[in-house]
């Protein structure tokens, strides 16, 4: 599972990096009607179905975690009967009961909301991370891109899976805030910490290639300090690959929390976490496969909506795949 | 010898005071593979309402000299030496912060390919008028105002209209009158004209340029025309700085130079290009290729491709094209060139 997330972050850098050619937006200079490229990349996006299914998909996630009562059917996560154990589905219960004896529907439902805030808030720290150490790497260049390249490098060499589980093992016996809890907050810094180093090389090799055009050469020339050139001149050239590959991470980041809650480090109970009711549910597998088999379809369907989102995005904003 | 020690030459009597001296200006590229020079010691003056013309092929160093003076190369890999100044006062000394206050409304500087020149995800209002908000603090509404004024003032028809168009929806010319606007902002003292027509069509090359000079009579403010085309130059440069390998070569008042050529590079210039009165016979182009600027040939940098060339026993004692490198040297009134046969070369 770590090595293939890794292997899959830098497909992802590459696809997203190299084959958007994002650095120089081209647009058609025969068109007249009033465009650009993101109101180009909304109308492409408007006519790409899997953009549908991962938005319809996403939203529908958002509104579960917003609202998990309104989809559980009336049923308490936290109202158990031992008699229930491990109960099937039936027409009342459709996820059926874990071994406790609590409904399962309820439980899976309500473990969307740890899974989202733990993506969302550890892709902004990514982002975060990735834009400013990039930015500044990829602007200034030299001395100062060597040590940032090789910090990120540091952080290359090791995987997010191990450097996330040995953080999280540490960090309660530390007094750090946040790391010190075991909370979301800790799950999610711990992924960010160990996984920003992909957005930052994106980052990077983008504010490169978009430094050298011409009209930041002109923006200098016109006496634009070196904060204005790299805010308002290369960052907004700079982001659309970045945005593509933070879509992407943010599914692949809740199913590294899931992993992480799995073996025993992430959330630990009485959180609701799908890592949890996958780990609590595989010594049941022979007699209660549903225990296992909930939790990780709406876990694939989750990291899936946003993947699909993602390559929607980045067809659109490249435009040689569009006709 | 170097060209700090030749005697200033006397400009043409038409323009005021001087606004900017380059002296000694030397601009080197630092590679793994060695050193390039590609500007290899230019000294110019520029004055109130000259057009001082900087003549030459690719990669004479014309436009790496131009950058530098606009303090736009990088630094490190580029190295620049020598002295660079706007109203007395050195840019080459002076912090990056003074340095960006004159970029703006002290020097100001039009690209070649307007296109790229523009960022593509902002309208070009936002765009002139960030000329504004970064030198004179002013609000957005007031900078739209005033990139509509400047954008009639470049006689872009319909300003008001096309003010939030994105630059891919101007054509060629209106993308130049564009850039030209932000350039012209904040009423530079001088305008630095990087080949400002090359990427546009003859009759639209003819209206930017007529707006160049309209402006400038405007306005006072002195050109430098950074160009390889000579019919341009021609119809609107005072003087002419003609380089070649990063040095200048030749320099006079427009008339003089192209009517009678001081160095053999300028004649090869002349003669390829094709004149109507000798329709019908062949052009005359100058045999060879450029030096590269990694590996200048040694003596007369154009010496391997003159056909004035004089070399060893041919030669008068020190001046042998492949050994000793001519200065700048004063070889009639007004007229500079460097060569050690100039002489010969203008026929006098």
């Amino acid at each position: 599972m770590t090595d293939q997330q890794q292997m899959d972050l830098r497909k992802d850098e590459v696809e997203a990096g190299t084959t958007t050619g994002l650095a120089s937006p081209s647009v058609d200079p025969l068109s007249s009607r009033q465009n650009s490229l993101w109101s180009d990349a909304w109308g492409a996006l408007k006519r790409n179905p899997l953009f549908w299914i991962g938005s319809v998909l996403t939203a529908l996630l958002v509104v579960v975690a917003l609202f998990p009562q309104l989809f559980v059917r009336g049923a308490d996560p936290r109202a158990c009967d031992l008699a229930n154990s491990k109960a099937l589905p039936s027409a009342q219960h459709w996820f059926g009961y874990d071994q406790q004896g609590c409904d399962y529907m309820a439980n899976v439902v309500y473990g969307a909301r740890n899974s989202l805030i733990i993506g969302i808030f550890a892709v902004v720290v990514v982002l975060l991370l990735g834009v400013v150490v990039g930015a500044i790497a990829g602007y200034f260049g030299g001395f100062v891109d060597g040590i940032m390249s090789r910090i990120a490098d540091i952080f290359y060499a090791l995987p997010l899976i191990l450097g996330a589980l040995v953080l999280l093992r540490v960090g309660p016996t530390t007094d750090i805030p946040i790391l010190n809890t075991r909370g979301p907050g800790a799950v999610a810094l711990a992924l960010a910490l160990f996984g920003w180093m992909t957005a930052m090389r994106l980052v990077r090799s983008q504010v490169i290639a978009v430094k050298s055009s011409d009209y930041v050469a002109a923006a200098r020339a016109m006496g634009a300090s070196n904060s204005r050139i790299l805010i308002r001149h290369i960052l907004p050239n700079a982001v659309a690959p970045v945005l593509v590959y933070t879509t992407i991470t943010i599914g692949v980041l809740i199913a590294a929390e899931a992993t992480l809650t799995y073996l025993g480090v992430g959330l630990q109970r009485p959180a609701i976490s799908w890592g949890l009711q996958i780990a609590a549910g595989q010594d049941l597998i022979r007699t209660a496969p549903h225990l296992v088999l909930f939790p990780s379809i709406v876990l694939t369907l989750t990291v899936m909506a946003f993947i699909l989102m993602g390559d929607a995005l980045r067809d659109a904003l490249d435009p040689r795949q569009r006709a | 010898m170097t060209q700090s020690q030749i005697d200033p030459t006397p400009k043409p009597a038409t323009t005021g005071a001087t606004l900017l001296e380059v002296d000694d200006l030397h601009v080197e590229f630092r590679q793994r593979s060695g050193v390039v020079n590609a500007v290899n010691g230019v000294s110019y003056t520029l004055a109130e309402g000259e057009t001082l013309a900087i003549l030459g092929e690719s990669g004479s160093g014309k436009s790496v000299s131009a950058q530098a003076i606009m303090g736009i190369l990088d630094v490190p890999p580029a190295v620049v030496r020598g002295s660079i100044r706007f109203e007395g006062r050195d840019m080459l000394t002076m912090s990056e912060e003074d340095q960006r206050q004159i970029r703006g409304p002290g020097i100001s500087m039009i690209f070649q390919d307007a296109l790229s020149s523009l960022n593509p995800v902002y309208s070009v209002g936002w765009q002139i008028g960030e000329m504004f908000r970064v030198h004179q603090g002013a609000s957005r509404k007031e900078a739209k105002a005033k990139a509509i004024e400047l954008m009639d003032r470049v006689r872009i028809p319909a300003a008001a209209k096309r003010v939030n168009d994105y630059p891919h929806q101007f054509s060629g010319g209106m993308r130049q009158r564009v850039m030209i606007a932000m350039a012209i902002a904040l009423d530079p003292r001088i305008l630095i004209a990087d080949e400002p027509t090359t990427a546009l069509d003859v009759t639209v090359q003819a209206q930017v340029m007529d707006l160049l000079k309209d402006l400038q009579r405007e306005t006072g403010m002195g050109l430098i025309l950074i160009t390889h085309d000579l019919g341009v130059v021609n119809e609107v440069a005072d003087s002419v700085a003609v380089m070649y390998a990063g040095r200048i070569v030749e320099r006079g008042t427009v008339d003089d130079v192209f009517t009678d050529a001081g160095h053999p590079y300028t004649e090869g210039l002349m003669n390829s290009v094709p004149q109507v009165e000798a329709k019908g016979g062949r052009l005359q182009p100058i045999v060879g290729q450029p030096p590269n600027l990694a590996a200048i040939p040694s003596g007369c940098p154009f010496h391997p491709r003159c056909a004035r060339r004089r070399l060893g026993a041919e030669a008068a004692p020190g001046r042998d094209c492949a050994t000793d490198l001519p200065p700048l040297r004063l070889v009639a009134p007004g007229r500079e060139a460097a060569c050690h046969y100039s002489e010969e070369v203008l026929g006098v």
